[in-house]
């Protein structure tokens, strides 16, 4: 039997862990970290900033230049790598608590823009002039800029020289040729003529939007004859056998893998690429502009990240200052060479061009990329999930090009 | 009893004491222990349930998220979603897939359960192997199944053309049906081992005098299996299949890593619908809470099935 001394004691240890563990599952559910930062203890103000630059070279440069650009704005800046942002950022929206920095996707920046959780950098004395005009619309909403690029990118199209040689194929520039060369250089199973990447995502929207856009189609009216044609293009592609149907799967660095293990002889893809393939020991692969109809120019969708400030007082107007020296043509430059960015500066950009041949294609056709949001606006994801739905309809047999692009109109604009 | 017995049933009430009423500090001890489990339940599982709730009734959109703006639309959610030929799908999908995943995992882990209940040797060792796929996190899962099922460079494909079983590669995840069909083969190799594992439990706990007498009188291996086995094992196989019903109607990152719900949303479960609504880029907050309520409706129901169930029955807890 017990003494009752020892019977209180595990009373006590009981309610103890009781109550502790209350307190704690109090702590946690009213925790987070929604504090504000604070002036550290130097008087110097601390500025909050998120990007998803998880790896290198991005992620050192990006720390490197941060720190660069916060000692004459006077602040430091505390970094944090969100690898999901936008759910990230809309969540702290919610709680008011955005960060002062953002290195936002830039079809994002219209919508968060909407909500009034950012800053208006042009007021803040941001500078865009001398940039591609594209690039300004896509940090714009309303008139304002809300961000600001530092460098930007878009798709091309690469090709496998030794293959094309052999094939006797000049590297094709309209879709006649595309269609012919592809069908040329696929080998039964074993290589395909061309590959890209169509998931159901808004990598597969990207994607599509290069083909949609040289076509001439606009967002605002998805079943156009022109997107119609575009969305006929890849589906014929795919029907034949030049492309796998697995562009319905893969994700754009799937496709990068393929095409550097030699599985196709030509690929739709980014300049992001570029290390990939010198890793994998590619060499003898040229890049020219994605394929337009004859007669067309070649266009695409503008791909990169805008810079962008939570609204907050003293701390935007630190955070602009901070964002006019990260996107300043030195380190634009710097931070083209160390991600294949293509500089927002023209001036910039043919510098830079010079000094890395294989940005070239990159750099002429991206003064006629479209922003994804300029004529949308913060409704682009909802047209962006109905296009890569049909482009996803059409390439698996289930629906005509013609009658999934109606559908995606009617989902869009529902 | 001992004296350095470590039971606390061997506490009796304390002898009286004259500052505090034994009942009072009992029922503060008492207090004290629950406290925990109300603060855990409401903040946890009653306050995000509420909050889903009320969510579905408001229009809440991106920019409700800052503003705090979101009217009341009563049930505009609801009518929009079920007008939505998307989430028709979705539900369609729901239901195949649910009813697939349960029929396949559960007689394929009562015939590996079955084929477990013979000892021989290294059957321990096998057993165990058996668990991996229910071991391995979901992404895993997903994401061997995604490599495996490539179309161009796939195992499964070369496997098939070299035995000449098929004459093109099969294009597993990239058509409306064999995706369906793909998911669903990588979720029940995941399910299998649970299936298994709680079945033999039951089949382990049938004395084996039952099938003695039933051979004695004649049953054959079937009959023994019909009307031994069978009704014995009842109440366990009443909690595997509400529970894999449970789990099921939740999968959400198979599909997810193997398909994103495509192509062309043939994949899409009410699961990854909701999902999709909420955090894929559309930021429809209100819709997809709709979506969830739906889902978590089904699945109280048949979580109340299962409550009754082990009420009915307590010595059915596997």
């Amino acid at each position: 039997m017990r003494t009752s001394v020892e019977c209180r004691r595990i009373r006590l240890i009981g309610t103890l862990v009781a109550t502790v563990t209350a307190a704690g599952l109090l702590l946690i559910s009213c925790g987070g970290d929604g504090s504000p930062p604070s002036p550290t203890e130097s008087g110097k103000i601390t500025l909050t900033e998120m990007d998803y630059y998880s790896s290198e070279p991005g992620r050192s440069a990006l720390a490197k230049q941060l720190t660069r650009c916060g000692k004459p704005a006077g602040v430091t800046i505390k970094r944090q790598i969100v690898p999901d942002l936008r759910t990230k950022v809309l969540q702290l929206a919610n709680s008011r608590a955005l960060p002062d920095l953002i290195l936002l996707d830039n079809p994002d920046l219209q919508q968060l823009a909407a909500t009034g959780a950012l800053a208006d950098l042009g007021a803040a004395g941001v500078k865009t002039d001398g940039m591609y005009p594209n690039i300004v619309a896509a940090g714009k909403y309303q008139g304002k800029q809300y961000g600001v690029a530092p460098g930007v990118n878009q798709l091309a199209l690469y090709y496998n020289t030794s293959m094309l040689e052999k094939a006797g194929i000049k590297p094709p520039a309209t879709w006649d040729e595309l269609r012919i060369a592809a069908k040329k250089l696929a080998q039964g199973d074993k290589v395909h003529g061309i590959g890209f990447a169509v998931p159901a995502t808004e990598e597969g929207s990207f994607q599509f939007e290069s083909f949609f856009f040289s076509a001439g189609a606009s967002l605002k009216k998805l079943d156009s004859p022109e997107a119609v044609s575009a969305l006929s293009l890849l589906k014929d592609l795919v029907a034949s056998g030049s492309a796998p149907k697995d562009v319905l799967s893969w994700n754009q660095m799937n496709v990068g893998e393929q095409f550097a293990n030699g599985s196709l002889a030509m690929m739709i893809n980014g300049p992001w690429e570029l290390p990939l393939l010198r890793k994998a020991g590619m060499k003898d692969f040229g890049i020219v502009p994605v394929p337009a109809p004859a007669g067309g120019t070649s266009s695409g969708a503008l791909g990169g990240e805008v810079w962008a400030a939570g609204s907050g007082g003293d701390k935007s107007r630190k955070a602009a200052e901070v964002i006019k020296c990260m996107v300043s043509k030195g380190n634009s430059l710097e931070w083209a060479k160390l991600t294949n960015y293509v500089p927002s500066d023209p001036e910039v950009a043919a510098e830079f061009s010079a000094a890395v041949p294989a940005m070239k294609t990159f750099v002429e056709t991206i003064g006629s990329a479209k922003s994804r949001t300029a004529e949308v606006g913060p409704d682009y994801p909802k047209y962006s999930q109905a296009l890569w739905t049909a482009v996803q309809a059409a390439l698996s047999g289930s629906k005509s090009p013609g009658a999934a692009l109606t559908d995606a109109q009617k989902q869009a604009t529902q | 009893m001992p004296k350095n017995s470590a039971a606390v049933a061997g506490c009796k009430r304390p002898p009286p004491d004259r500052s505090v009423a034994p009942a009072a500090g009992g029922r503060r001890l008492g207090i004290g222990f629950i406290v925990p489990v109300v603060v855990f339940v409401a903040v946890f599982y009653l306050y995000p349930l509420a909050r889903n709730v009320v969510l579905s009734f408001q229009d809440y959109d991106i920019n409700s998220l800052y503003s705090g703006n979101a009217p009341f639309i009563g049930l505009g959610n609801y009518r929009r979603l079920l007008s939505t030929p998307a989430f028709a799908t979705a539900v369609v999908n729901t239901v195949i897939f649910v009813a697939g995943s349960l029929f396949f995992q559960f007689t394929i882990g009562l015939g590996l359960a079955e084929f477990f209940r013979r000892s021989f040797p290294l059957s321990p060792l096998l057993r165990s192997l058996m668990l991996i796929p229910w071991l391995l996190p979901l992404v895993v899962g997903g994401t061997l199944f995604r490599w495996l099922l490539d179309t161009s460079n796939g195992v499964v494909n070369q496997i098939l053309l070299t035995l000449h079983l098929v004459q093109d590669p099969v294009p597993w995840l990239n058509t409306p049906n064999t995706a369906m069909a793909s998911v669903l083969i990588c979720n029940i190799w995941i399910g299998v081992p649970f299936n298994m594992v709680i079945l033999h439990s039951g089949l382990l706990a049938i004395p084996t005098e039952l099938y003695e007498a039933a051979s004695l009188d004649g049953a054959g291996h079937w009959q023994q299996f019909r009307y031994v086995t069978l009704p014995q094992i009842r109440p366990v196989i009443g909690i595997v299949v509400t529970l894999g019903l449970i789990y099921t109607l939740k999968v959400f990152d198979v599909i997810w890593v193997m398909t994103k719900g495509g192509p062309a949303n043939a994949t899409h479960t009410i699961t990854t619908y909701a999902y999709q609504l909420s955090f894929g880029g559309l930021s429809e907050f209100g819709l997809g809470a709709a979506a969830g309520d739906l889902l978590i409706i089904v699945a109280a129901v048949f979580a109340l099935l299962y409550l009754r169930a082990l009420r009915a029955d307590p010595g059915a807890r596997a």
